[in-house]
């Protein structure tokens, strides 16, 4: 039986992707934040998944406002890093997990969460920089990757509720999957960030903490704030930290297994725009 | 019945909602055709001539052709497709949110280094943090500006 081992959180900035694949890691401005992803690198190297559900979002490049999913599940074989503008980021094509992917979308349909169903898709830096964070520059990723896009460009975005609910449908759906896999599920975004208008740059450090400190230990707490405080507590684009809730919620604990265990916290400002968040939490 | 926006007293801050993306899908759309290479020269080569094929407003139009960000955003742009002018003309992401504060690129990468800009005062449009309006533009414009 399949199930999920640990759940992984961590902002997915472009300017943190241009910075590896540009060789500026160990510059300065840099060299703080990748120093606060070693410890992580190693725990991913010891604790190899056999797959990761990575919940990430798509910032106009695999969807246009043409076709704009609120929950997006990538069932094909592999993903293509996407050309944002800048050329596609050198890093390996992304291998996906069908049979799982598959299992999971009838499982959680079934369960009342209407996914959209994406056979055809490139993936852009909300994906493909996490796994660059956690492996580093590696030939091949360490496993296939089932991408899960959430809408969080344009507004309403799902509610925090919401993504803590689909959480617990996709925990569910993984350990009625008939092979025996070790799965994680990241939550990529955030944390506090606006990137738009005269307010643009806004950090909130202290909200930010708190919201870390409640993620941890109180996630149905975490999963009831309301759209309006992201917006005016951590930015506009810090919106994006309701797509940590989905991996929370897929940890035994919501399900009334044990609290899972603190194995890494990170918190750095600023990667450009944006401060960075990170934490990995193991199921025990 | 109107919708409830309670995201409308933000001061510095246009939520991408859906009637903002009513209003924007040409100029968004114009900005996602930029993701082709192709379509980058020929915007390049000549911008209203580009712009004139897509059923955009003037106005849109011509926040795209002054780089006006926040105009843009105005009329229906959001910024993850605006990015992709950016991107056009070979600026950073940096680049691009620091024209929108009146900011050098300078003045606003120092303002992230030093942790950011402050929450404080800039919760609610009637408080006096730096992104209200009655403190536009920042930095070195409003230097300019006051001479």
């Amino acid at each position: 039986m399949a199930r999920i081992t640990a759940s992984v959180y961590t902002s997915h900035v472009p300017a943190i992707g241009a910075a590896i694949d540009l060789g500026k890691a160990h510059e300065p401005y840099w060299q703080p934040l990748f120093a606060g992803y070693e410890p992580s690198k190693q725990w991913l190297k010891d604790n190899k998944p056999d797959v990761i559900f990575l919940v990430y979002n798509d910032h106009a490049t695999a969807f246009s406002l043409e076709l704009i999913p609120t929950f997006a599940i990538g069932c094909a074989a592999e993903f293509k890093p996407a050309d944002e503008g800048w050329g596609p980021r050198p890093v390996p094509v992304v291998q996906g997990h069908p049979e799982l992917a598959a299992h999971i979308t009838q499982s959680v349909i079934q369960d009342d969460f209407d996914l959209t169903i994406v056979n055809k898709m490139d993936v852009d830096h909300g994906l493909t920089v996490p796994l660059s964070l956690m492996c580093g520059q590696p030939e091949a990723w360490p496993c296939p990757v089932i991408p899960f896009a959430v809408n969080v460009v344009q507004y309403p975005v799902p509610s925090g509720k919401r993504c803590f609910q689909i959480g617990q449908a996709i925990r569910k759906a993984v350990e009625s999957f008939d092979a025996d896999l070790n799965v994680q599920i990241w939550g990529t975004g955030g944390m506090t960030h606006q990137l738009q208008g005269p307010r643009a740059g806004l950090i909130n450090r202290d909200w930010d903490n708190a919201w870390l400190d409640k993620l941890i230990d109180d996630p149905a707490a975490a999963a009831a704030t309301p759209h309006i405080d992201y917006v005016r507590e951590a930015g506009s684009e810090g919106i994006e930290l309701v797509m940590w809730l989905i991996a929370r919620g897929a940890m035994a604990d919501v399900n009334g297994g044990p609290k899972p265990t603190v194995r890494h916290r990170f918190y750095h400002v600023p990667a450009s725009n944006t401060a960075v968040g990170h934490l990995i939490l193991e199921n025990n | 019945m109107a919708l409830d926006k309670p995201y409308t007293d933000i001061p510095g801050t246009t939520i991408f909602d859906a009637e903002q993306s009513r209003k924007g899908y040409h100029l968004n759309q114009f900005c996602m055709s930029l993701m082709k290479a192709e379509n980058r020269e020929r915007f390049k080569a000549d911008e209203r001539a580009y712009l004139d094929e897509w059923p955009m407003t003037e106005e849109q139009k011509q926040g795209v052709l002054t780089r006006d960000l926040n105009r843009c955003i105005a009329a229906g742009g959001n910024i993850y497709f605006l990015a992709k002018i950016g991107a056009t003309d070979g600026k950073s992401f940096q680049y691009m949110a620091a024209t929108m504060t009146g900011m050098t690129q300078e003045e606003y990468m120092a303002m992230m280094l030093a942790g950011g800009r402050s929450i404080e005062g800039n919760r609610y449009l009637g408080e006096n943090g730096d992104a209200q309006p009655q403190n536009q533009p920042q930095g070195q414009a409003r230097k300019l500006k006051d001479h």
